[in-house]
């Protein structure tokens, strides 16, 4: 039904709107997939919730995932990094290239994960100090040197938008803080190892409006470094922050176009359309 | 129930609310009843105990050696004996229990191989602690020792070594199981969290999982102290002897056992002088029930202290 995405629509589709993104443009002319989905199929036990999914992602874009709830959204994420192998019961047919490497064929699974920041709706603070939790994942790569670590943790809060709150009780647990800064910590661990990629899920839904908007805009930064999978419900939140958005219902795609096409008037799909605008029903 | 009181107090309880009330109150006692029945049996043979041994008990009674056959002196040769029982014990218990407890827990696939092995730990906690003591015999000192013997070219009698072994075979379950349970509390959305930034199971293990589950694990553990110090069926045929010469001052005081020769220990120092001697005084019997008993409450009451203290930290 859908093939990979050519280049050729992405850059016209954001062509107009995007200016900043220096790198973006050579890497997308060489037509080469960040992220390739073919033909993937998930399943929990007998149900089905992904069915035969493919398309492809540019390096350095951003792709916005919408849809209804149980449309199969979270499962796609957790194919790009396998952790769908820790859910009990489920598999999933077909491969994922990452950079060209199929996730299927890997023996070492967190290699993958590394290169992969994965941030879920539910905020997990790891029952660590604030430092400890954003360090967790570079001191398991080896790093012990302070001053290297106070630095990837300043970075990392920085970029999640939580410096300024915590940056005098770095020694406070994680999980006393609030849901929504226990949320921006989450993507800060996330960012900690400067993955590729970086998929969120739904990251917006405990933080505040205003702080949304200032980590929609470290996300822009982010994007020249990296190339972001977005799932979100809030449609505008991809129309502001997406190149081409990707609109998945009851694990099917049922429209993936540019940006500027989901939100026009006249998208592929008649269905986009409605949902995009609410009348979906 | 006229119109008037209603009038006065239009709260007054119903006949229905009354009679409801009674039997509430009712069967809130009753219960009470039942507590107090399996409570007031123990707090009477703990007065009973104490107050028949306070003759004998003293710092004095701790440190000497038992004297013609336990009728004078003290108990610290079964004492001491109990002791290295039970550190012998943990040694095996605790390192092979923690980790079954850990590979079940967090490595092992769910299916029918791992519900097999946890209905067999299940079914090994409730076998009786003689046909532990018969297994101990027949797999520790009639198996494994001449083999140690003819292997070291020393003689390896039944004795703190296999006794050990034994009571760590029948404490492995309930090692295993307050591990798994440990384990189980911590959230799964820890782990998780950390496979999502490429941690492996190991470091997730360690860095996470343990530190976080360490109280319910070393309660375990401590629970099985007082097991150890307390039967007397396992280690009948598998190493505790009644009498073993002790020296009465240095450091042979302090290590009179060596592994592989028979030692003496509380519960069966308490066996036998309770209904193998005659004329034994009533106050040594006391006595030495007293101490054993005042052991395994100290113990348990750390227990419930440093789980009280762990849970205090508690990290989320």
């Amino acid at each position: 039904m859908h093939s990979t995405l050519h280049p050729e629509d992405t850059k016209n589709g954001r062509a107009a709107g995007i200016q900043s993104r220096p790198h973006s443009h050579s890497s997308m002319l060489n037509g080469d997939p960040h992220i390739e989905f073919r033909g993937v199929s998930a399943f929990y036990g007998s149900k089905q919730v992904l069915k035969n999914i493919s398309f492809g992602v540019s390096r350095n874009s951003v792709i916005g995932i919408i849809g209804p709830a149980n449309s199969g959204k979270t499962t796609l994420l957790k194919t790009i990094n396998r952790t769908l192998d820790f859910v009990g019961g489920a598999k999933f047919t077909g491969d994922v290239l990452v950079g060209g490497d199929s996730v299927q064929a890997m023996s070492d699974p967190n290699q993958l994960r590394r290169r992969i920041g994965m941030v879920f709706p539910l905020p997990v603070g790891l029952p660590l100090t604030i430092w400890e939790n954003v360090a967790f994942a570079p001191r398991r790569q080896g790093i012990t040197d302070k001053a290297r670590l106070d630095e990837i943790v300043e970075r990392c809060l920085r970029q999640s938008v939580l410096w300024d709150e915590v940056k005098d009780r770095l020694e406070m647990l994680g999980t006393r803080l609030s849901g929504g800064q226990q949320q921006r910590l989450t993507l800060a661990r996330a960012l900690s190892l400067s993955p590729e990629i970086l998929c969120l899920d739904e990251f917006s839904i405990a933080i505040d409006p205003v702080t949304t908007m200032r980590i929609e805009d470290v996300l822009k930064e982010l994007r020249k470094t990296m190339t972001i999978v977005l799932v979100t419900n809030l449609v505008q939140q991809a129309r502001r922050l997406a190149d081409n958005v990707l609109f998945l219902w009851r694990g099917e795609i049922i429209e993936l176009s540019s940006t500027e096409v989901v939100f026009s008037d006249a998208p592929k799909d008649r269905r986009t359309y409605d949902y995009v605008n609410g009348i979906f029903g | 129930m006229n119109a008037d009181t209603i009038a006065i107090n239009p709260f007054a309880a119903t006949d229905l609310e009354r009679r409801k009330g009674r039997r509430l109150s009712r069967n809130k006692w009753l219960m009470f009843g039942f507590c107090a029945v399996l409570v007031l049996p123990l707090l009477g043979i703990l007065v009973d105990i104490f107050v028949k041994a306070a003759p004998v008990l003293s710092l004095d009674y701790l440190w000497a050696n038992p004297e013609n056959k336990g009728k004078a002196g003290g108990i610290w040769a079964p004492l001491v004996g109990s002791f290295y029982l039970v550190i012998g014990s943990l040694l095996f218990v605790a390192p092979v229990g923690i980790l079954a407890g850990i590979y079940l827990n967090e490595y092992a696939r769910e299916g029918w191989i791992n519900r097999t092995i946890g209905i067999t730990v299940t079914s090994l906690a409730g076998v009786p602690s003689i046909v532990h003591g018969l297994f101990g015999l027949g797999a520790f000192v009639l198996v494994m020792l001449p083999a140690l013997s003819k292997g070291t070219g020393v003689r390896w009698e039944a004795g703190l070594l296999t006794a050990s072994l034994t009571i760590a075979v029948m404490n492995l379950p309930v090692v295993i199981t307050s591990t798994r349970e440990a384990l189980g509390a911590v959230p799964q959305s820890f782990r998780e969290a950390c496979w999502n930034l490429g941690a492996t199971r190991w470091q997730t293990i360690r860095t996470i999982v343990l530190p976080n589950s360490f109280s319910g694990i070393l309660t375990g553990i401590i629970l099985v102290v007082s097991r150890a110090a307390g039967e007397t069926a396992p280690i009948l045929f598998t190493g505790v002897t009644f009498f073993k010469f002790v020296a009465d001052s240095g450091w042979a005081k302090l290590f009179p056992y060596t592994p592989g020769e028979p030692f003496m220990a509380m519960s069966m120092h308490l066996n036998i002088i309770s209904n193998q001697i005659s004329r034994m005084p009533e106050s040594m019997k006391y006595g030495s029930a007293a101490v054993l008993i005042a052991l395994i409450l100290v113990v348990n009451s750390f227990a419930i202290a440093l789980r009280v203290w762990l849970r205090a930290r508690k990290r989320w």
